[in-house]
């Protein structure tokens, strides 16, 4: 048994007992992040108070969602939208979260391509990382399930099909993943236990693996320049802040954070509340019909890219193309051969290789939410060719670059 | 500055992509039709100055109280609504506020020649008759008779602005559409009911109805309690007006609002699929103004602990 | 120093405005919760008491709970928390033990209520005569049209009855 003595304040009993002190200097005061960073470095911090308001909302929303295929349409667009006090801002606020949570994932994953960020002691950031991209879009998912309306059902049957595997014709698999022939209630069950539970718990795991493996490498700087933490530290410890090359999280980062973070919230809920159709798009406005496909079907805007990746080709060479843009983000830390941390605007052909990337992944996403036809499929196919080209040049292209 | 060029670009690529996806893709995927404000321009307008005095009587001898109900003149609907749709496949109109209601050259084309009016000529092919007969006349002028009865129409009916929307929903959209959010069936509002077996005897006759309906139509009429929110008010407004146009070859007939009607139509409609509209731009305002604030107070905040590291 | 005490002004005021902020998210979560418009709305239920036989308890539904009606016979004791329709005094009480909330059994060869959670008792005018429940059983709302009694609204009978604090 520790020894100890009598405590002066609240404070001080809080630290004899759960080491508050050093919790608050370890994680915030002398935390160190470098100084020499822009706007973008605070998308994590955005990120985290998004998915903050994904779990607030959702847990209101939860207080009044029926996980019954007969019940679900009304008691989101019934109970919650008109009955409940609010219930229309926990459920704006929950769609457009899950919608914008998206762009600033795609901001920070670029960001970090960008700056190189997943390599040379990086790469458990960046694979813990895109774990939360998976598990993230897993979770979309199954949360756009829950209103059961057209587009859930029928993207629920979509997706659940290609499972399948094409020509594999895994039907067994498919039903059983289902719980049913079609999309019915165990379905709805059991996406509703993975939206609500498992998923969330997978999410709050990663994130702190995403943080832990962030405290070794430390945070990467616009120059990609390798800082001598401890010397720094030392410097801005001596109060000579202004020449220091680091800054301490609490309150420097954090201020700087807040701020970005105030004028996010500004867009975001300027979307909330005058301009959601994107994220509440009105076709899940309509009752699920297992007898009736709309017209026009469509995954969320953040899945087009790689849906679109999916419709040029047959069925079996389709789903090798689909499965293999799934995952090849993943090994950007090992197809990049060169040791470069370094903006891409001073590493040559990767500078060129990143905004082709850029504009490719953008023009996938337009056509995927465009019909499948004439010069729409056209320019799709070729943004696909263009997409593996990129991939498969990369460990080319860096190989030989130039030290920077 | 180099934040801001950075903000920029990310805010050009956002919106790039933002604009292919939705704006872009939408106007490929939906064709767009104009309003035609409800001008009806495909009729004729009235050839002659209707008499309401005279044209209530030509209404009595034309027979329409036959299978029309006129509650505003004391004249019950001769059938329930279940044993009329088993009849005619829809319950027949009550036509108290038909005058306020409709336009004026679509009533008078619709007593001459209803398929044409309602533009469901296409649905009555190969011998086939509307469920209402055409008016040819009493003996007299028919342009007039046909004048005198929509200008007894207009007589006996509520002033455009004592139309609430629900009136205007049920008369105009009712007898087809139900609107569960609102408790509108198609035989009228479900009432509260103490023992379970009254409200499914009640269900049942919903039921029959809606099988008549269903074997008139070719399909039962959607739901529309959504509707606001699936289509928007101006598909759903551009509907009433011309079916055929935005949807070639339905059952549904043309409505015959005029403009007012239509728009208190679309309100009862928001009522039901987007009720705390005005709340959410209520809240959003304050939201806003507190958003601000805090963005505000954030960058002094900021300014004041980087002014000593820069 | 000064620039210190700045900074640390500003982010107390920062701080203070996110917590504004904070507290109108609470707001609107306590809002959530509030009982849906529905529910307020089956707040009423009409009972016609003619039919009504003494000393036969009938038990009706209000607010989701059950009503204990029961028309009282010439020798059961008149209470002031009768409810009076022309000559017929009857009990009207929700029928929920004052202890912890089970439904006593009327006992009609002994007049009385016996609830069986854990042996608390009430006689015929819903007065607890056995402990444990500690008060008599709570007189609903309600007012009296005729020969019909509306549960849910506070008619000028049950005004007097709680002013003379006889309501529970």
């Amino acid at each position: 048994m520790a020894q100890f003595e009598k405590a002066n304040s609240l404070h001080e009993w809080l630290d004899q007992r759960l080491a508050i002190d050093t919790l608050e200097r370890v994680l915030a005061k002398e935390y160190w992040i470098p100084k020499n960073i822009n706007f973008l470095w605070a998308m994590g911090m955005v990120l985290a108070f998004t998915f903050g308001i994904l779990l607030v909302s959702g847990i209101f929303l939860l207080m009044y969602y029926q996980p019954n295929v007969k019940l679900a349409f009304d008691s989101v667009n019934y109970t919650i939208m008109r009955e409940v006090e609010f219930g229309w801002l926990w459920r704006h606020v929950h769609a457009v979260a899950a919608s914008v949570v998206f762009l600033i994932i795609y901001i920070h994953m670029f960001t970090g391509i960008y700056y190189g960020s997943y390599k040379k002691g990086r790469e458990m950031i960046w694979i813990s990382g895109m774990l939360l991209f998976v598990t993230f879009s897993a979770e979309a998912f199954s949360g756009y399930m829950l209103p059961w309306g057209q587009m859930s059902y029928w993207a629920g049957m979509v997706i659940t099909n290609l499972f399948s595997v094409g020509s594999l014709e895994l039907n067994g698999l498919v039903e059983w993943i289902r719980g049913d022939y079609v999309p019915g209630q165990a379905f709805l069950d059991r996406f509703f236990m993975l939206h609500v539970l498992l998923l969330p718990l997978a999410i709050l795991g990663l994130i702190g693996l995403h943080f832990g493996a962030l405290r070794i490498p430390h945070v990467n700087n616009q120059d990609g320049e390798e800082i001598d933490f401890e010397a720094e530290a030392a410097k801005y410890k001596a109060g000579n802040k202004k020449e220091a090359k680091v800054i301490a999280f609490k309150p420097d980062f954090l201020s700087k954070d807040m701020f970005v973070l105030s004028v996010f919230l500004i867009f975001f809920f300027y979307l909330v509340f005058w301009h959601y159709s994107f994220a509440m798009d009105p076709i899940n406005f309509d009752p699920a019909d297992p007898m009736k496909t709309p017209p026009h079907i469509y995954p969320e805007w953040y899945f087009l890219w790689s849906y679109e990746i999916l419709r040029p080709f047959p069925k079996d060479p389709g789903l090798v193309a689909f499965g293999i843009a799934q995952v090849i983000f993943f090994l950007i830390p090992f197809l990049d051969r060169s040791p470069n941390v370094a903006p891409a605007s001073r590493r040559g052909k990767f500078n060129i290789w990143f905004w082709v990337m850029l504009v490719d992944v953008i023009v996938l996403t337009v056509m995927g939410k465009l019909p499948p036809e004439g010069i729409f499929s056209t320019i799709g196919l070729v943004a696909t060719v263009v997409f593996f080209a990129l991939w498969i040049s990369l460990p080319f292209i860096t190989k030989n670059e130039k030290a920077v | 500055m180099k934040e801001l060029k950075i903000l920029a670009v990310v805010v050009f690529f956002t919106l790039l992509t933002y604009w292919g996806v939705e704006p872009y893709a939408h106007s490929v995927m939906h064709k767009h039709v104009e309003s035609k404000d409800f001008k009806y321009e495909d009729l004729k307008p009235l050839k002659k100055r209707g008499d309401a005095k005279r044209g209530a009587e030509t209404f009595v001898n034309a027979g329409c109280t036959g299978c029309h109900g006129v509650q505003a003149a004391n004249m019950p609907a001769p059938m329930d609504p279940i044993s009329a749709a088993a009849s005619f496949g829809v319950n027949p109109p009550d036509l108290s506020n038909a005058g306020a209601l409709y336009d004026e050259k679509f009533l008078a084309a619709l007593i001459k020649n209803p398929a044409h009016a309602l533009k469901v000529e296409h649905k009555f092919t190969e011998g086939k008759q509307h469920p209402m007969p055409g008016f040819y006349g009493v003996g007299g002028d028919m342009e007039q008779e046909v004048a005198d009865i929509v200008a007894y129409l207009k007589s006996i009916s509520k002033n455009i602005e004592e139309i609430t929307p629900k009136m205007a929903f049920e008369d105009a959209c009712g007898r087809c559409h139900a609107v569960h959010y609102e408790k509108w069936t198609q035989i009228g509002e479900k009432p509260k009911f103490k023992h379970k077996k009254d409200e499914l005897l009640f269900d049942a006759k919903v039921l029959d109805y809606q099988d008549y309906l269903t074997k008139y139509m070719g399909k039962l009429p959607p739901d529309l309690s959504m509707y606001i929110r699936s289509r928007g008010e101006h598909y759903i407004s551009t509907f009433m007006e011309d079916p055929q146009a935005l949807l070639p070859g339905t059952s549904m007939p043309r409505v015959g609002v005029n403009e007012e009607a239509a728009e208190k139509v679309i309100e009862y409609l928001q009522d039901s699929g987007d009720l705390k509209r005005d709340e959410r731009d209520s809240v959003g305002v304050i939201v806003m103004f507190y958003l601000f604030v805090f963005a505000f107070l954030a960058y002094l905040w900021k300014q004041s602990i980087w002014k000593e590291l820069h | 120093m000064a620039e210190n005490s700045r900074r640390d002004f500003m982010g107390k005021v920062f701080g203070g405005w996110a917590a504004l902020g904070g507290l109108g998210v609470l707001y609107a979560a306590k809002k959530t919760w509030d009982p849906l418009p529905s529910v307020k709305a089956a707040g009423f239920t009409t009972v016609d008491l003619s039919a009504a036989e003494p000393n036969v308890l009938n038990v009706e539904k209000w607010r989701g709970k059950p009503i204990f009606i029961l028309k009282k016979t010439p020798d059961m004791e008149k209470s002031d928390r009768d409810v009076v329709v022309g000559k017929d005094r009857f009990l009207v009480a929700i029928g929920l033990c004052t202890h912890l909330g089970c439904i006593p059994a009327y006992r009609p060869d002994k007049k009385d209520f016996l609830c069986a959670c854990h042996g608390g008792m009430f006689d015929t005018s819903g007065d607890n005569i056995k402990p444990p429940p500690p008060s008599p059983l709570v007189i609903p709302p309600f007012k009296v049209e005729g020969t019909k009694l509306v549960l849910g609204e506070e008619g000028p009978e049950y005004k007097k009855m709680k002013e003379a604090g006889l309501i529970a």
